[in-house]
């Protein structure tokens, strides 16, 4: 179900407007406070609902995650590179805070410079393979890269 | 600059006239705020609400407590404007906030204390009247000149109103640019021009306080409750349902969520700004 915004926590700052990959997210002219032109064309990316410095907007999720009626709110923060999510149930009984990071280096520091890369060959050009597809699967760095092979196990459930 | 502009008038209006309409004035902002409440059923949610995040509370909020927010909330969000990100609108708030209450309460004053030539009001108060309007003026036109045409972006240029969004500002621009070159037309004497641009001023004032129903004025009340009640909600654990403020760098934070220290290290940088590096300006 779309995104709705609590209009005593918005200040109409627009960073939900700009962050909207469909568009939907504007400014009302009266209010002057973001609001959703088209519910039914949100298909809850969440961008805007962690974009918002203020966490003025919400989604009244669907059963598909949690019974209905429940409560998924996020907080992302940027200076320390993590997004902390709340679940909570419509009884209050499950309440459940998830942290992930969400960079392991500062912002803006690890930007791959394309640019310097060697462009294709012709042979490369004339492949069926996509740019740089070998290298970058690693199928040419020594042998089929497995679990095993790298050293990893595979752990039962969720990994938390 | 400085001299009372309601002496003057008291020659044409009776004190007491004058008096009657700013408790009239008082009268309908008190009224067009409660019947706001009324209409919106805003007070109804608000502490139904409040009740709501209440029996979800995990500890319990004391008085000296919530004291002691109420004067963070005064400190923070009602005299600095804090929860502006924007700081072109901070700033631009704050000298319209101040322009307008040194506006009012000093135009209260000089009516009610010094409303005729007998009794000379002092310098100071006659200079802070001017003050207040100019700085209402400042923090007005800046809005709807530069701010209000980039931040609304739906097209809306200064010479467009969209309707009852811009009843309060336009109520405060006039009600300040007509008061300030009324005064000094009455300085100047400049006869009828100072009757017509008085007549403009009262106008302006009756709709500025008159729509608080349709308008915005009403979030000097409700801003601030808001703000507050959202501190009450971060003190006492419900936090309206977001999570916990998490530090990466605590082993209790390590303990719960291993892959915090595994991805970021124990001690992880400050990461800068991300997406809040670029002024969202884009639409």
């Amino acid at each position: 179900m779309p995104t709705f915004v609590y209009m005593t926590r918005c200040d109409g700052c627009g960073n939900c407007v700009d962050i909207c990959p469909s568009d939907i997210m504007h400014i009302d002219t009266v209010t002057r406070r973001a609001y959703n032109i088209e519910p039914n064309m949100c298909w809850e990316c969440y961008s805007c609902v962690k974009a918002c410095p203020h966490q003025a907007i919400d989604v009244r999720g669907y059963a598909d995650f949690a019974p209905l009626g429940h409560s998924v709110r996020v907080k992302r923060d940027e200076e320390k590179g993590l997004i902390a999510w709340r679940i909570k149930f419509r009884n209050g009984k499950k309440d459940i805070d998830l942290l992930a990071p969400i960079t392991t280096k500062p912002w803006g520091t690890a930007i791959p410079q394309l640019r310097d890369a060697e462009p294709p060959s012709q042979v490369q050009r004339d492949s069926q393979l996509l740019f740089n597809e070998p290298k970058y699967i690693r199928f040419d760095d020594g042998d089929l890269h497995t679990l095993e092979s790298n050293g990893l196990k595979l752990k039962e459930g969720v990994y938390y | 600059m400085i001299h009372n502009p309601f002496a003057e008038l008291s020659m044409l209006i009776s004190p007491a006239v004058m008096q009657a309409y700013v408790v009239l004035m008082i009268i309908l902002v008190a009224g067009g705020t409660i019947l706001d409440m009324l209409h919106k059923r805003s007070a109804e949610y608000f502490f139904a609400n409040a009740k709501k995040a209440q029996a979800g509370a995990k500890r319990e909020v004391t008085s000296a407590e919530k004291i002691g927010l109420a004067v963070q909330t005064v400190a923070n969000e009602v005299l600095t404007s804090s929860e502006f990100c924007n700081v072109n609108r901070r700033i631009s708030h704050l000298f319209t906030m101040y322009g307008f209450i040194i506006f009012v309460v000093t135009s209260a004053i000089l009516i009610f204390a010094y409303p005729t030539p007998d009794v000379a009001a002092p310098v100071m108060l006659t200079f802070l009247w001017h003050l207040g309007a100019l700085s209402l003026c400042v923090g007005g036109y800046w809005f709807w000149f530069s701010i209000r045409v980039d931040v609304a972006a739906e097209g809306k240029n200064w010479y467009q109103i969209s309707g009852r969004g811009d009843i309060f500002i336009l109520g405060l621009l006039s009600t300040a640019t007509f008061g300030l070159l009324w005064s000094f037309a009455q300085q100047a004497g400049a006869g009828v021009l100072t009757n017509l641009l008085f007549a403009l001023f009262v106008i302006s004032a009756t709709v500025l306080f008159g729509t608080v129903y349709w308008s915005k004025l009403a979030h000097m009340f409700f801003k601030p409750a808001a703000a507050f009640q959202k501190k009450v909600t971060k003190a006492d654990g419900t936090r309206e349902n977001l999570p916990a403020e998490y530090d990466p760098s605590d082993p209790a934070v390590h303990e719960r969520f291993p892959d915090i220290k595994e991805y970021m290290g124990s001690n992880p940088p400050n990461m800068g700004l991300g997406i809040s590096r670029e002024a969202p300006r884009h639409y």
